[in-house]
């Protein structure tokens, strides 16, 4: 670990304005993934801000009907808050899917969209990587592949965004709020993470100088019929090599509306409205499912280790939608797979 | 005498260390103490052309960085840099000795700071340029070098030939990667500088004694310049058998500044140790049509360093198991750009004995007999190998009470067969075996007045309950209870023991508490005896028993003098004796331990995801000293058989020559939900030729045949054999 300089900053904008003095500064919240690649080498920041002690905690409801969830929102906290629990099970499902609960104690909302990849060449510092060291190459591409990305990915960089909660963060739809020196914006989640392309050290659209002050989710929550499914190595504490997250609206057995994306599959949550438009008005069958889930993998590409996640992420949005329909929604506590 | 020995005793040592009281190497406090970290090479093989420390010693609070250029004086012949369980053949690894970088992650400088972060840092100060050479770290590409190396069991018969006539003939390679143990304590040494040249070295280690002979052999120093102390092990499974990098380090260090010194290796560099080396087994089996064996050929090439020849007993286990009137074995090594690999726990067993079992299931599915009935049908009552009977050999007895624990009777043989809902349901079974070995310790019990015994032994205990044992074998012995017995094990001060490892510290501990334990009784027999007015004037040692804090007449007629009485009498408070117990060398039988596996599996059609959800394991293994640690070690040994059969691997790029999940994130071992139920049964075997208390130990047999029984579990389900390991579901996807 590099020496850094500590700062613990009063509010956003002192925040905001420690961030632009510096570079090379790091805001750290939970710091359950930053002070691990700090350990490594990894991540040199020249100054760490504490933002962990600003008001950034608050779980509101919107004047439309959705929730505003503060940054600073522990993981746990918001797995189990009731208003999750009630109306976006879905969100609190897949964050349990994550890490373990003393990670997800200390793992802030903010953070959990911060998270780099666990590329293994990402994180050996002797081995080339265009995202830790722009230029270098890819060690992945010929390399140890067997958990890396099928879709959206280039000659650059073939990393997976290792988060759950994005994942059904992007199916249901929601915003970020960033807090900017020159005052606010707001993006939708699934533009928040970037593909590699050439710049793959870019991991997110956040510009310099931003923080991400809260999340919004809309009034729809799908809370009758989702499912989230992880598929990994082990049963529990492994990242995903694919995870869906599924939700839809039922008339009769007629999908309504309909949400999937995937994890573990691409540099970011990864979502097809065209596949969701295809379920649109068909019944909840796994032949429609099937074919949604063609779709959404659609120019799904593989390397010499990880072909097999292809015909794995179609198998796994087939089970996640028929949990989801059957509203028999995937169990992160019990010790199997449904 | 049995109040103790046999029984569910809870772990002596239980309380101090769920409550922070037992001390770990890297625990132990010391004025003034400096910390080193390890810088390590990140080439697989070359040299170190430039080392350049000078930005690392200008960070404030660094004290120096030693190097192979830079260091005290270390031995130069290669017998010295051998402790007692070093590889016959090779040149063992000596950390910071010269500029030859021979695999990726050699230590090759230590950082000494005085605090452990400022060092961390300093680290990354350290400049190396190397010049690299062509390596070479992948034993499928390198397997046409592998050369044999020699085993004791012979080729009989004609397997060759046996195999070609075979009605039924079964040919296959199962492939078990590298595997790194992985215990939860990190490897550490704390080297305290006493004053006068000499140290006290807490260390991680699994023989203190054999750390001690090291490191006086190694910096030239006399027996009494270093005593090595290592109270308590967070596991070690093995690792911690041979002296480790950090102890070399630390001892350097300490010497050359003269200040007490920690070396904690990370995780990521405890990579840099041993392993379970990845083998490649091929087996061959020839059988009749009524399901005896006719030939057995097994061999397994596996990796091992360029500097030591590291090999085990992969082959030789069907001469214990199965009846063949022809077999062959080799075992073959390939050199790679490694660090050697080391024991891991069942070594050769746990790698060997799963593609035997595999095999075993194969050609009962070519028999279309149940492979149980198989396994009966070419039962062996003798190790063929020497054509020995065994001193017990209750393999039949496990195969059967597993087998009704199990249910198998229900089993359905065609395979995709059973279901549950939307999973496929496999039932496999496996055998195990292991050895029953038994080495020389010595013991020294003081007897107190007030009615207390010290029972001590360089022993180390990691983690298996050698000081529970140590303590009821002692109790029933000297006829105390046990709450008055107390242990002390794991100093090199302390009488003669060998590593702990290959199960045979139970059985060698245990004699010697007895026979210290005789003496003390001989003792207070004599001075018994000697009290006017005795009532066991006219008896022999041999015909007094110690129980209740009494000496009493072994016949039952009540005549008995308090052990305080006597003491109190001879004007002694303690009486002290120490024993070597040597068992008497015995040719005439074979020792082994042997078990039966019973596996269930359910596998999700669709997804191939894989949950073990039954295991029976009846294990045979003489009588069982304490059912409580002693099922708790076969459920270890069965979990980390899950492990093996379906999580574990580590993972090489051999483009770099680098271990690239060297984490516990990354490399994956069973969690709380990987493990459903574990049922062992200990089988009664009585066994009164392999040594007094008929006990033969438990520390390896709980995995062997456990990764098998579920790959056969496995292939069941769903109708796939899959021979590399681990069974990982893209395997069974494909």
């Amino acid at each position: 670990m590099n020496n850094f300089q500590y700062s613990r900053a009063s509010d956003v904008a002192d925040a905001i304005r420690l961030l632009a003095a510096d570079p090379g500064a790091k805001l750290i919240a939970g710091g359950t993934n930053l002070i691990d690649l700090m350990k490594e080498n990894v991540e040199r920041p020249s100054r760490l801000i504490d933002i962990s002690r600003l008001p950034l905690r608050d779980v509101e409801e919107t004047a439309d009907g959705g929730l505003r969830i503060g940054a600073l929102v522990p993981n746990s906290d918001l797995a189990y808050h009731p208003l999750i629990e009630q109306r976006y099970p879905l969100l609190a499902s897949a964050i349990l899917a994550g890490a373990s609960a003393q990670l997800r104690n200390m793992a802030s909302v903010g953070g959990n969209l911060m998270q780099r990849t666990r590329c293994p060449y990402f994180y050996d510092t002797t081995t080339p990587c265009n995202k830790r060291s722009p230029g270098t190459g890819c060690s992945a591409l010929d390399g140890l592949n067997r958990n890396h990305a099928i879709l959206g990915t280039s000659n650059s960089c073939i990393a997976t965004n290792p988060s759950d909660m994005s994942v059904a963060l992007a199916a249901l739809g929601a915003l970020v709020h960033i807090a900017r020196p020159s005052g606010q914006r707001t993006i939708a989640l699934t533009d928040f993470h970037r593909l590699p392309e050439d710049k793959p050290h870019l991991d997110t659209n956040l510009g310099s100088g931003e923080i991400i002050i809260a999340i919004e989710l809309p009034p729809h929550g799908f809370a009758r019929n989702y499912s989230y499914l992880k598929i990994r190595d082990r049963l529990s504490y492994a990242f995903a090599l694919v995870s869906v997250a599924a939700a839809v609206d039922l008339e009769g057995n007629a999908i309504s509306e309909a949400r999937l994306a995937l994890g573990g599959v691409a540099h970011k949550p990864w979502r097809s409205l065209e596949a969701e438009a295809a379920l649109r008005g068909q019944a909840a069958t796994p032949d429609h499912f099937g074919r949604a889930a063609d779709l959404l993998l659609q120019g799904a590409t593989a390397r010499s280790h990880n072909g097999f996640k292809i015909d794995l992420a179609r198998r796994a949005v087939v089970r996640a939608l028929m949990q989801a329909a059957s509203a028999t929604p995937q169990s992160q506590a019990h010790k199997k797979i449904a | 005498m049995n109040a103790y020995v046999g029984t569910p005793t809870s772990r002596v040592d239980g309380r101090a260390k769920v409550t922070g009281a037992a001390k770990y190497a890297g625990e132990f406090a010391a004025d003034g103490l400096l910390h080193g970290f390890v810088v390590e090479a990140s080439i697989a093989r070359g040299r170190v052309a430039r080392l350049d420390t000078s930005e690392a010693l200008k960070v404030k609070g660094v004290v120096d960085v030693l190097t192979h250029e830079h260091r005290p004086p270390l031995a130069d012949k290669d017998e010295a840099w051998k402790d007692e369980v070093a590889p016959e053949k090779g040149s063992p690894f000596r950390p910071l000795y010269d500029e030859r970088v021979k695999f990726n992650g050699q230590p090759i400088a230590l950082v000494v700071a005085e605090d452990w972060e400022i060092a961390k840092f300093a680290a990354t100060r350290v400049r190396v340029e190397y010049e690299q050479e062509a390596f070479s770290t992948d034993l499928e590409s390198e397997r046409g070098k592998a050369e044999k190396v020699d085993q004791p069991h012979k080729p009989r018969g004609d397997a060759a030939a046996a195999l070609t006539r075979a009605a039924v003939r079964h040919e296959a390679d199962y492939v078990i990667p590298t595997e790194h143990h992985n215990p939860m304590e990190l490897f550490a040494t704390t080297a305290v500088w006493n004053g006068s040249g000499g140290l006290t070295v807490y260390d991680k280690t699994q023989g203190v004694q054999n750390v001690q002979k090291f490191l006086c052999s190694v910096f030239g120093k006399e027996p009494d310049d270093i005593r090595v102390i290592s109270p308590y092990v967070g596991g070690a499974f093995g690792s911690g058998l041979r002296p480790q990098h950090q102890v070399v380090l630390a001892t350097l260090a300490a010497l050359a500044l003269k200040r007490s010194v920690r070396v904690v290796l990370t995780r990521q560099q405890m990579y840099g140790l041993g392993y379970r080396p990845m083998t490649i087994e091929r087996v061959a089996l020839g059988a009749k049509p009524d399901g005896t064996l006719d030939a057995i050929t097994h061999e397994a090439i596996a990796v091992t360093s360029r500097y030591e020849d590291f090999s085990r007993n992969d082959t030789g286990w069907a001469e214990q198991l199965y009846k063949s009137p022809n077999s062959n074995f080799s075992h073959k090594l390939v050199d790679l750009d490694v660090s050697t690999p080391s024991d891991m726990r069942a070594p050769g067993a746990a790698t060997g004995v799963c593609a035997l079992e595999c095999a075993m299931d194969e050609l009962a599915v070519a028999l279309k007999l149940d492979p149980v009935e198989l396994r009966l049908r070419c039962y062996s009552d003798r190790d063929q190998s020497q054509s020995l009977p065994y001193t017990s050999k209750q393999l039949r007895e496990c195969y059967a009470r597993g087998a009704e624990a199990f249910g198998w009777s229900r089993r359905n043989p065609a395979p995709r067969s059973m279901r549950d809902g939307k999973e496929l349901v496999g039932w496999g079974m496996a055998t195990g075996v292991w050895e029953a070995l038994q080495m020389p310790v010595a013991v020294r019990i003081v007897l107190t007045a007030n009615g207390h015994a010290e029972v001590s032994c360089a022993a180390s205990d990691i983690g298996t309950g050698t000081y529970t044992i140590v303590a009821q074998v002692a109790a029933d012995a000297l006829g105390l209870p046990i709450e008055n017995i107390s242990v002390r094990l794991a100093d090199s001060t302390l009488p003669q023991a060998p590593v702990e490892g290959g199960s045979w510290m139970a059985a060698s501990s245990a004699h010697a508490v007895l026979g210290a334990a005789e003496e003390i009784r001989w003792e207070l027999a004599r001075l018994a005896k000697a009290m006017p007015g005795s009532p066991l004037a006219d008896l022999d040692a041999a015909d007094v028993t110690l129980t209740d804090g009494m000496i009493a007449s072994s016949d039952g007629r009540g005549a008995a003098v308090s052990i305080a009485d006597v003491m109190r009498h001879s004007k002694l408070e303690r009486i002290e004796k120490e024993k070597l117990n040597q068992f008497a060398e015995d040719k005439s039988h074979a020792r082994n331990t042997h078990s039966a596996v019973f596996a269930e599996v359910k596998i999700d059609e669709e997804l191939g995801i894989i949950r073990v959800t039954r295991i029976v394991n009846a294990v045979a293994a003489g009588r069982i000293l304490n059912t409580k640690t002693g099922r708790s070690q076969i459920m270890g040994g069965v979990v980390w058989g899950i492990g093996m059969a379906l999580h574990e691997e580590t993972v090489m790029d051999h483009r770099f020559g680098r271990i690239m999940n060297a984490n516990i994130a990354e490399y994956h071992i069973p969690v709380n939900a990987d493990v459903h139920d574990i049922d062992v049964i200990f089988v009664d075997e009585p066994d009164e030729r392999i040594n007094r208390l008929g006990i033969k130990g438990l520390g390896e047999i709980g995995i062997v045949g456990v990764p098998a029984a579920i790959a056969n579990a496995v292939y069941h389900a769903t109708g796939k054999r899959i021979r590399r390991f681990p069974i990982t579901l893209d395997k069974l996807l494909e």
